[in-house]
C-alpha cells in the first residue's frame, strides 16, 4: 500500500510545509529540494516494486473495487512517475539559482509540488472521475505558476491557456457523463469489462470521441495546440521547464491509457494523419521562430506528434516506441528549457538576434546545450536517436510508409532548428557586450544531471527499451491489470 | 421531463458557444462558465432522471428501494461544480488583471508575444 501512496503523500506534505513555512528563499528551497528528492526515492521504489512483482493496486478506504477509489500502478504508470520525479528533482535544484523574487512572491515551491501531486495522481489513479480531479489539481497549480510574475505577456497568454484547458475539461466531463450513463461504472478496469460486452463499445463511440478531443487539447495535438507555444515561453525558466516536461505528457499518458485499456480497437488512418500533421506543423512553425523558448515550445508540439504516431499505429511495437519516446522526451525537453534559461542568463535575453558568442565563454555551457539538442534531433548514441529509430521501425513494420518518411523529414528539420540556436547564440560574434552574469552552480548541476540521464538512456537503451516493451505488453493484454484491481473474481 | 432537460442542456451549450466565439474577454469567461454547467447538467442527467425517489435505505433494508435515483452522478456533479467554481473564480481574477494590463477586453489584442 505505501509504495502507491508515498508518491502522492510526499508532494502533498511538501506543498503544505512550503505554504506554512516562512517565504524566505533559503527555507523554501530546503523544503522543495528535500521533498523532490524524497519523491524521487519513492518513485524509484515504486518502479522497482512493479518491475519485480507486477501490477499493484490499492483500494482507498477499503471499499472494494469498483465502488471505492482505486490507485493502481502498472509499468507504464510507474515509469512515468519515476521519470517525472527525476525531472521534478532537477527543476527543484535548478530553482535554487532562480531570482529570489520568483521563488518568494510566487510561492514556487508550494505550487510546483501541488503540480507534481496532480501529475503523479493522474498517472496512478484507476478511476476516470479521479483522473478528472487530478487533472484539475495539476491545472490549477499550473495556472498559478504561469501567471505568478504578473507581467503583461504572462497574464494575456494565461487567458488563452486557462480558456483552452477549461474547454478540454468540459469535454472530458461530458465523456465521463456519457460513459457512466451507458455503462454504470467509472472504474477503468470495470469499464473495460463492461465495454467488452457485445455492442457496448459501438454505443460508447461518442464518449471515446470526447475523450480523444479532451486529451488531444491537453496533449497539444494538431489542430488544437495553439495555447502551448503562446504560454510556455512566458513564465520563469524553472516553471516553463516543468510544464514542458510534464503537462502535455499527462495528456499523452491519458491517451495511451484510454486507447489501449478502454478502446483498444485501432483508430487508424485519421489518428495517423493527425500525428503526422502535428509533427510537421510543429517543426515548421519552430523553424520560423527566433526566440529560444518559442522554438523549443513548437518542438514540443512536433514531438507530441511522434508519440501519438506510435499510439496510432496500434501495434505492440508502436505503443512500446511511444512509451520509450515519452520517457526520453520528458528528460530531454525539460533539460532544453533549463539550458535555455542558462543561455538567457549568459547572453542577456532570449531573442536570437541579440544573443551571440556564448561558445567563446567556455565549453561547459556549450556541452550542456549540445547534448539535449543533439538528442532531440536524434543523433546517436543519445536517447533521441533510439526513440526515433524504434518509432520509424514500428511505422515501417505497420506499413505506414508516409508516416515513417515524415518522421525522418521532421527529424532533419529538428536538426536545422537546433543548429539555428547553435549558430546564432553560440557561434556568431556577440552583437553587443552582454552583462557577465553568473549561471548559478545549482542550475548547472541540474542541467548536467539531466544530460547524464539523456546519455544514460542512450547508452542503456536496451534496458529502457525492455521496460517500454514490458509496459506495452501489459497494455496489450490487460488481464494482469484487471486482476490487480478487481481481484481474482474477474 | 427528459425532453425538457435535454432541451435545457442544448440551450446552455448553444448560448455558451455563441459567447465563446464573440472575441471578448468577459463573454469568453461567461461562456466558459456556462459550458462547464452544460457539462454538469449532462453528467447529472446521465444517471437517469427520477422524480421524487431519493435513494434512502428504509429501516431494516440493506439497499435503497428499486427505482430510486442514482446517488453517484449527484456526488460527481457536486465535486465538478466545486472545481468549476474555483477555476472560474481564478479565471475571473486573471481576466481582470489581463484587461487592466492590456487596457482592453478585445482578445485579438492578447497575442502572447513574450517580452
Amino acid at each position: 500500500m505505501s509504495v502507491l501512496v508515498a508518491p502522492l503523500g510526499i508532494p502533498l506534505v511538501t506543498a503544505l510545509l512550503a505554504a506554512a513555512a516562512p517565504r524566505r528563499a533559503g527555507v523554501q528551497h530546503a523544503i522543495g529540494v528535500t521533498g523532490a528528492a524524497l519523491l524521487f526515492v519513492a518513485a524509484v521504489r515504486l518502479l522497482l516494486h512493479v518491475h519485480g512483482e507486477g501490477v499493484v493496486a490499492v483500494q482507498m478506504g477499503d471499499w472494494p473495487a469498483p465502488f471505492g477509489i482505486t490507485l493502481v500502478a502498472d509499468l507504464l504508470s510507474a515509469a512515468m512517475v519515476a521519470v517525472s520525479a527525476a525531472v521534478g528533482l532537477a527543476v527543484a535544484i535548478y530553482a535554487c539559482a532562480e531570482p529570489r523574487e520568483t521563488i518568494e512572491r510566487g510561492s514556487f515551491v508550494c505550487f510546483s509540488h501541488i503540480l507534481m501531486l496532480g501529475v503523479c495522481g493522474a498517472f496512478l489513479t484507476g478511476d476516470l472521475f479521479n483522473l478528472y480531479v487530478w487533472f484539475e489539481v495539476m491545472l490549477l497549480a499550473s495556472f498559478v505558476l504561469l501567471v505568478a510574475s504578473g507581467e503583461r505577456s504572462a497574464v494575456t497568454s494565461g487567458v488563452a491557456y486557462v480558456a483552452l484547458n477549461l474547454l478540454a475539461s468540459a469535454f472530458f466531463l461530458v465523456a465521463v457523463g456519457l460513459l457512466y450513463s451507458q455503462l454504470g461504472s467509472l472504474n477503468l478496469a470495470d469499464l473495460r469489462l463492461r465495454l467488452d460486452l457485445p455492442g457496448a463499445r459501438e454505443a460508447a463511440g461518442p464518449a471515446a470521441a470526447f475523450l480523444l478531443v479532451a486529451f488531444g487539447i491537453k496533449a497539444g495535438l494538431f489542430p488544437v495546440f495553439f495555447w502551448l507555444p503562446a504560454s510556455y515561453p512566458t513564465p520563469a525558466f524553472a516553471v516553463s521547464a516543468l510544464f514542458a516536461g510534464l503537462l502535455t505528457k499527462v495528456g499523452v499518458y491519458a491517451l495511451l491509457r484510454m486507447f489501449t485499456l478502454l478502446f483498444p480497437d485501432p483508430i487508424g488512418g485519421p489518428l495517423v494523419a493527425v500525428a503526422v500533421a502535428t509533427m510537421a506543423t510543429g517543426v515548421l512553425a519552430a523553424a520560423s521562430q527566433s526566440h529560444v523558448r518559442r522554438i523549443l515550445s513548437f518542438h514540443i508540439v512536433s514531438q507530441i506528434g511522434y508519440i501519438v504516431l506510435g499510439l496510432a499505429l496500434a501495434t505492440s511495437l508502436g505503443v512500446a516506441s511511444a512509451i520509450f519516446y515519452t520517457l526520453h522526451h520528458i528528460v530531454t525537453k525539460t533539460n532544453l528549457f533549463l539550458v535555455g534559461g542558462l543561455i538567457a542568463r549568459a547572453g542577456g535575453g532570449e531573442s536570437l538576434a541579440r544573443l551571440g558568442g556564448i561558445s567563446a565563454r567556455g565549453v561547459g555551457l556549450s556541452l550542456l546545450f549540445a547534448i539535449p539538442a543533439l538528442s532531440l534531433a536524434g543523433i546517436p548514441p543519445l536517447s533521441g536517436f533510439f526513440a526515433k529509430l524504434f518509432l520509424i521501425r514500428a511505422s515501417l513494420q505497420a506499413e505506414a510508409f508516409v508516416a515513417a518518411g515524415a518522421a525522418v523529414g521532421v527529424g532533419l528539420l529538428t536538426i536545422f532548428s537546433m543548429a539555428k540556436i547553435w549558430n546564432e547564440a553560440f557561434w556568431k560574434a556577440a552583437p553587443e557586450e552582454a552583462p557577465d552574469l553568473r549561471l548559478g552552480r545549482a542550475a548547472v548541476i541540474a542541467c548536467a544531471g539531466l544530460c547524464v540521464l539523456t546519455v544514460g538512456i542512450g547508452i542503456g537503451a536496451e534496458v529502457v527499451w525492455e521496460l517500454a516493451n514490458d509496459a506495452a505488453r501489459q497494455l496489450d493484454d490487460p488481464q494482469e491489470y484487471l486482476r490487480a484491481v478487481l481481484g481474482d473474481g474477474s | 421531463m427528459t425532453l425538457f432537460v435535454a432541451l435545457a442542456i442544448g440551450v446552455v451549450y448553444g448560448v455558451s458557444i455563441l459567447l465563446l466565439l464573440r472575441g471578448s474577454l468577459w463573454q469568453l469567461l461567461v461562456g466558459l462558465g456556462l459550458l462547464s454547467h452544460g457539462a454538469h447538467l449532462l453528467l447529472f442527467a446521465g444517471g437517469g432522471l427520477v422524480a421524487s425517489a431519493p435513494p434512502l435505505v428504509a429501516e431494516g433494508a440493506t439497499q435503497p428501494a428499486a427505482g430510486s435515483a442514482d446517488p453517484l452522478p449527484q456526488a460527481l456533479v457536486l465535486t465538478a461544480i466545486v472545481i468549476a467554481f474555483a477555476v472560474l473564480a481564478f479565471a475571473l481574477v486573471l481576466g481582470d488583471r489581463a484587461a487592466a494590463k492590456a487596457r482592453t477586453d478585445d482578445l485579438d489584442a492578447y497575442s502572447g508575444e513574450p517580452g
